[in-house]
């Protein structure tokens, strides 16, 4: 094999528990029993075609080979079934998704179906024909191809014009697998005696008064919570419940459709807040703007800051564009045209901007937590509709400022919070029902959001109770048709829709499962890796303070403020009356803001040197916590990214190596823990390492047997990893030399004749 | 103050951080005493001067400049946490006069400062009465003492240490434990005097059926006489990494018998059906157009292995080595490999480059270079894994040659990948089979611009620390070793890296007069020990060399930046100690409890002291079951 290793070379097979049967191989007799075969159905699941024979290439080979199976379109997903006896593997069972298995599509997972000479096909254009192959992308970044040259001709059109039409073609909402499913179900089910879910709290959902009550008062906030609009009376755009400053009056709650109005987010320890709103469209007479920033100002010694998002974060377009390219470097067809890419690698990356992207989101995130921290002035965030970058920031802020945010549970209260009763617009922007009209609109603005939790959860490992797998599962389940919590676009939508699809009419809304009942998707083994073994709770004795959040373990109070020297920056007034008025009194809002360009240069210098101040001081995991946004410190998800190609999977290596020992250590103390207190024996407050959990998963695979994780551990395909190691094809080398300057390239290493160059 | 105890140094383990970058108290503890004169054991204070420091990140600082014969220490005297800089003088590079008597603005006259360690210093004086002349003299005296007829500071040390560790590699010792002489291989003395290659080491193996006198003809026909010699040899399939220099082929083609006969002698050995040689210079034009080399020889465009040919070298062709396959690495020159690490310099310090980052880390080319030698290691590894043998060499089988049978041989030897095996990996494959350090780092020489430096030791550490991060549990030592490592390359404190070549150590009776490097590594080993170091003794390792995983080593190129955080410890490597302090706490627990229980209780309760889930519970169970 490695002979052709001078030479661009295809790879020849490599070993691979995989039976591979090349297509003269096929023998007809084997056909009837085919037909049986179907993956075991969901309920509510109902299989629209079928075809056999179909071909699954082997993803990370460029050889004609692969396995025969049968190709399947249900409402649910489109499904594979091979025709070789599944190999149960440890390391996959242990993390099996219960919805659907590896060689599963969910229906909206899917995001491009290319054809023969990768001809990118799209809904509505099918006719008769079909490919003889055909390449699904999803968007899990898993790359599927079918050869449906074996099948029978009328399967074949029967089961490519269904994929099609399912995947691609427009729908409505009902026809969403969700709502088959939850009527056909009785949930909640399983769900009761899962561990993780016993414990007494639970993610709060933030869809009843109480909820942001307690959630204002954890802060500290002095807001007004409006529930007026829990039958949607006010305005079906603005949330069921939520919080405003005190000073809106009632007359401005019903103006303008919510527009303009600032909705509380939190409250820092010194009394300032922030707020997020949609801006007001600009024909409106001011002095609303003017009573809502007032309102605003209010809140807390008359100082208010506002940042209009849409002036100097990109658009949502933007956001879509850059991902896209971003995405395609993963989307790997075969490995020759991966290794070719290799040499372009940091470039290309470069040259899509979704790096940047992230950096400008939590950029921004910095300077709003700047504001609230060392100058304590009240903040206002805006954005048209404000239920977009206003959610990516405002929810970045919140886990930067607030240790709470960062634990399991109080994330998935913040994306509750921010993002479902926030309103924005989930079922648009991944355009799961393929409208023409919503082609505009979709836009991966919530993955934004993750990529951004994840770089700072990799900055500072031991914050967070939740690990990078956990990110990874989330940012997959959105194209999961089957959780509330993705499927529509705000309160009044989801209200609306679960009551109209009620079996039983006129009592309660139909019940389907929130995306946080993990339980529908993994047992509780596999939700064990959902915890960092690196997180430690604070120790106990501290609860307490943290509760009341008294701003004591804030240690960014005693920062020196000699160290900022930076002038206030325009937009920016604090304390004086007279200075808010008359600010107030200008015409339009974004004539306060600085125009990004003149902009940049100076909040990026505030900015570092806010982290600069911030860093000289000893990291505290419970206390604030800033993103390095220098470049090496910006890096590529690789979980999520690289986990479905096969020649960048380092065998018994990556960062799992280390995290999967801790993990097993801490099963370790943590057995002893429960030994020690069988004896009765009070452990000093000092362990506070060793919450009492179970071993991680990991752990366990590692400690039980001899078995090598992945780096991309837990999500391995069931293969016989081949020993044999990836070796790049050295294509590109001339094109490396142009990069050398002059002709050094060409002289010997000692003593080159000087005639010669 | 040579009396200083020995602790004291031998724990001082980085004495080139700067300590404004927030790290290592023991830093900053060990030199606080200079100010007030405790130095290294024989060390000396030459000059004291009040100086400006320009500090790229903190602006300029008033403060106070010492210089002995080992270093050059500032301390500020006006910024509030003191900076200090602690720059070993082997680690200047460059020192030149900045702005002139009658220079305008502020801190315009000083002194401009090149470290090979990449970073840049300037410190500015009065311009008044000639204030820069004496330190700028001292300096260049001292930065550069073997351009002044002085002595290299490792000569005037007096350090001690508990462990000697220049007896870290035997060679001998190392051939048995690889199994080696055999019935194939033998040991040869043949080079006992030198004699037959002037760079090699005293001790080689070669084939066994291969006579001294077959040895010495094939000498004539390798460049500089580096004859093929093995490194390493596969314990289970007895496949062989031998070592050399490139044939002596020249324009003509030239051939030789003993050299062809030799070379199946090493495939012959474990009965390899094709010998692979690796050629690890780059030549796609090469192999394509060798009818056309008269012709290419005038263009520009000739690659670099028919330059060799122009002078005499070249490669192995098929036709004269029927039994054998070439397989080139595209791994450039030493020329290259300077150049782009310059570029690299350029965009990490002092600032990162802000702008298009990930593009500019792509133009320098350094990561790339890191892939191609890592990839061609992983084919040498993969050939002898597979059971054939294989002879790799580059110009002169000093360089890149080098880089690959070590890198090969930490993937395919657990034993290199412990704290002693990486030494005697170092010691065997770089040091006695003559790696130039004396050249590529210019110790002591004040001739900057010398074309034959070039960090190729610095990149293959690279590699080994980019191993290192895709096998966090592979390797025994740490990347602290790693900086030391590279710190003490250029610092000229230990003997370790001195000299070109073993006959040049003789000569100066190096390891008689100086102090070894694993003399101060292995008195405080604990503390270059990797905590999740989990040996597996037949592992081979192959990393992935694609740029998807290969990242930036920036806690060593950019770690002058303070806005890099320096951790002492990763978090993870924190939680895990942590934890395993705990465990141990909870065991002894455990066992007290078990003890004081089973006292009054008969003796069958005190069989277990290892932790084990079922009995203590069983324990418990009896213990309070009232009967």
């Amino acid at each position: 094999m490695l002979s052709s290793l001078g030479s661009v070379g295809g790879k020849s097979a490599k070993p691979s528990f995989v039976s591979y049967v090349t297509p003269e191989e096929i023998k007809s007799e084997k056909e009837p029993s085919r037909k049986e075969k179907h993956p075991d159905l969901l309920p509510g699941e109902v299989v629209f075609c079928s075809a056999s024979t179909v071909l699954k290439y082997t993803q990370d080979d460029l050889s004609q080979r692969g396995v025969f199976g049968a190709l399947l379109c249900t409402n649910f997903r489109v499904s594979f079934v091979s025709d070789e006896a599944p190999t149960e593997e440890m390391v996959r069972t242990l993390f099996k998704n219960k919805l659907y298995g590896e060689n599963d599509i969910p229906l909206s997972c899917v995001d491009n179906i290319y054809g023969d000479k990768r001809k990118l096909i799209t809904g509505g254009l099918v006719k008769n024909k079909y490919p003889s192959k055909i390449i699904i992308h999803c968007k899990d970044l898993r790359v599927f191809q079918f050869s449906l040259s074996f099948s029978k001709e009328e399967d074949a059109k029967k089961i490519f014009q269904g994929i099609v039409h399912h995947c691609l073609e427009p729908k409505s909402l009902r026809c969403l697998f969700a709502f088959s499913y939850c009527e056909n179900t009785s949930y909640p089910g399983s769900y009761s005696y899962c561990r993780e879910h016993l414990r007494k709290k639970q993610t709060v959902m933030f869809d009843s008064v109480e909820d942001w009550t307690q959630d204002m008062k954890r802060t500290k906030g002095n807001c007004r919570v409006v529930s007026e609009n829990s039958n949607f009376e006010l305005s079906p755009k603005l949330p069921q419940y939520f919080i405003v400053p005190t000073n809106v009056s009632d007359e401005d709650l019903t103006k303008y459709q919510g527009k303009g109005l600032p909705m509380w987010c939190w409250s820092h320890h010194s009394g300032c807040a922030l707020f997020k709103t949609a801006s007001i469209p600009l024909v409106q007479e001011d002095n609303v703007c003017c009573r809502m920033l007032t309102a605003v100002a209010h809140n807390h010694l008359y100082s208010v800051k506002t940042e209009d998002l849409s002036d100097t974060l990109p658009t949502v377009q933007d956001i879509l564009l850059s991902y896209n390219k971003f995405k395609q470097f993963f989307l790997i067809d075969n490995t020759t045209e991966f290794w070719m890419s290799d040499m372009k690698w940091f470039s290309s990356l470069d040259n899509c901007g979704w790096l940047d992207i992230i950096r400008q989101c939590l950029q921004k995130a910095v300077e709003v937590v700047e504001s609230l921290e060392k100058e304590n002035t009240n903040v206002l965030i805006m954005e048209e509709g404000g239920s977009d970058l206003c959610c990516v920031v405002s929810s970045l802020v919140q886990l930067m400022l607030d240790p709470y945010y960062r634990t399991l549970l109080g994330f998935q209260s913040l994306v509750q919070k921010e993002w479902v009763a926030g309103g924005h617009a989930f079922l648009d922007r991944s355009n799961h029902l393929h409208l023409k009209d919503k082609v505009e609109s979709q836009s991966p603005v919530f993955l934004l959001f993750l990529e951004c939790v994840w770089q700072l959860q990799q900055q500072h490992g031991p914050a967070f109770q939740f690990s990078e797998t956990y990110l990874t599962v989330l940012s997959d389940s959105v194209h999961v048709p089957v959780f509330t919590t993705f499927l529509f676009n705000n309160d009044s939508h989801r209200d609306s829709l679960l009551r109209a699809e009620s079996p039983h009419t006129q009592r309660s809304p139909l019940n389907c499962p929130t995306v946080w009942d993990w339980s529908v998707q993994f047992d509780c083994k596999a939700q064990d890796l959902f915890t960092n073994p690196l997180y430690t709770e604070k120790p106990k004795q501290d609860t307490s303070v943290r509760k009341s959040y008294r701003p004591r373990h804030l240690r960014q109070l005693s920062l020196p403020s000699s160290a900022f020297k930076t002038p206030p920056k325009k937009g920016f007034f604090k304390d004086e009356a007279d200075n808010l008025k008359k600010i107030l009194g200008v015409k339009r809002l974004s004539r306060w803001m600085l125009s990004p360009s003149s902009d940049s240069p100076q909040t990026s210098s505030s900015v570092r040197e806010f982290y600069e101040a911030w860093q000289t001081k000893p990291l505290d995991y419970h206390g604030l916590l800033l993103p390095c946004l220098d470049g090496p410190s910006i890096r590529v998800w690789m979980q999520r990214y690289l986990r479905w190609i096969h020649d960048v999977q380092i065998l018994g290596g990556g960062p799992v190596a280390m995290l999967s020992k801790v993990s097993e250590i801490l099963g370790e103390v943590q057995e002893l823990q429960r030994q020690l207190d069988r004896h009765g024996c009070t452990l000093t407050s000092n362990h506070k390492g060793a919450r009492p959990r179970a071993k991680t998963a990991a752990a366990v695979i590692a400690a039980r047997s001899s078995v090598r994780l992945s780096s991309s551990f837990p999500f391995v395909t069931s293969r016989n990893w081949s020993f044999k190691p990836a070796i790049p094809t050295s294509l590109l080398q001339s094109l490396m030399v142009t990069g050398i300057p002059g002709n050094l390239a060409d002289r010997e290493d000692d003593g080159g004749p000087e005639s010669l160059v | 103050m040579a009396s200083a105890s020995i602790p004291v140094y031998s724990s001082s383990n980085n004495p080139l951080e700067n300590s404004s970058s927030h790290n290592a108290s023991r830093e900053s503890l060990k030199m606080e005493p200079l100010a007030d004169c405790s130095l290294l054991p024989g060390e000396e204070r030459i000059i004291d001067k009040d100086i400006i420091y320009i500090c790229p990140f903190s602006g300029a600082l008033k403060g106070k400049v010492f210089i002995t014969n080992y270093r050059l220490y500032f301390k500020s005297t006006d910024a509030d946490p003191a900076v200090t800089l602690d720059v070993p003088l082997g680690a200047i590079g460059r020192v030149e006069k900045m702005g002139g008597a009658s220079s305008r603005g502020e801190n315009s006259y000083g002194l401009d400062i090149t470290c090979k360690d990449m970073r840049n210093l300037r410190f500015a004086l009065k311009q008044e009465g000639h204030s820069r002349r004496d330190i700028f003299d001292i300096l260049f005296k001292y930065a550069f003492p073997l351009s002044h007829g002085l002595l290299l500071f490792a000569y005037l040390s007096q350090e001690k240490f508990e462990e000697n560790g220049w007896s870290v590699y035997k060679p001998m010792e190392e051939f048995r434990r690889q199994g080696l002489p055999n019935d194939k291989w033998r040991v040869t003395f043949i080079n006992a005097n030198y004699e037959l290659c002037d760079t090699y080491p005293t001790i080689l193996v070669v084939p066994f059926k291969a006579t001294e006198e077959d040895l010495r003809k094939v000498c004539t026909f390798r460049s500089r006489g580096r004859i093929p010699v093995l490194s390493w040899i596969h314990r289970e399939n007895q496949a062989v990494i031998c070592r050399c220099s490139q044939p002596l082929v020249g324009m003509s083609g030239k051939r030789n018998k003993d050299d062809e006969r030799y070379l199946d002698l090493i495939r012959e050995a474990n009965g390899t059906a094709k010998l692979t040689i690796y050629d690890a210079r780059p030549s796609v034009n090469a192999v394509a157009n060798k009818a056309l080399a008269s012709c290419l020889l005038h263009c520009m465009l000739v690659s670099e292995v028919r330059t060799e040919e122009a002078t005499g070298g070249g490669y192995e062709g098929d036709d004269a080595y029927q039994n054998a396959e070439l397989v080139f690495l595209d791994i450039h020159n030493i020329h290259v490999m300077r150049e782009s690490l310059k570029k690299l310099k350029d965009i990490v310090y002092p600032n990162v480059e802000e702008s298009h980052w990930l593009s500019s880390l792509e133009s320098t080319h350094w990561l790339e270079h890191i892939k191609l030698v890592i990839s061609g290691a992983i084919q040498v590894a993969d050939k002898i894994s597979g059971g054939n043998s294989v002879v790799v060499h580059c110009s002169d089988g000093w360089d890149r040659t080098a880089q690959l049978t070590s890198l090969a041989m930490l993937m395919l030897d657990s034993h290199y990948r412990t704290l002693r095996g990486f030494q005697v990996l170092l010691e065997k494959e770089w040091i006695s089979f003559g790696h130039k350090f004396a050249n590529r780092i210019g110790h002591g020489d004040k001739n900057h611009a010398d074309q034959d430096r070039s960090p190729i030791f610095v990149q293959f550490i690279d590699c080994v620390w980019q191993m290192t991060k895709q096998f966090p549990t592979a390797f025994e030592f740490n990347e602290r070793l790693l900086v030391t490592i590279l710190d003490h390359l250029f610092s000229c404190r230990f003997g370790t890296f001195l000299f070109n070549c073993e006959r040049a150590r003789d000569t100066n009776e190096l390891r008689s007069k100086t102090v070894s490097l694993w003399s101060l590594v292995n008195s405080d080993l604990s503390f270059y020990q990797n905590p999740f170091y989990t040996p597996e003794s037949n592992r081979v390792l192959y990393p992935v060399a694609s740029m998807r995983h290969l990242e930036l080593w920036v806690t060593y190129y950019i770690r002058w930046n303070p806005r890099i955080r320096q951790q002492q410890q990763s978090p993870v490597e924190q939680r895990y100690i942590e934890l395993l302090a705990l465990r141990d706490e909870y065991l002894k627990k455990l066992e007290e409890l078990q003890l004081s229980d089973s006292s009054p209780n008969s003796s069958h309760l005190s069989n277990s002291s290892t932790p084990n889930a079922a009995s203590p519970t069983q324990h418990i169970t009896h213990l309070h079951t009232p009967f």
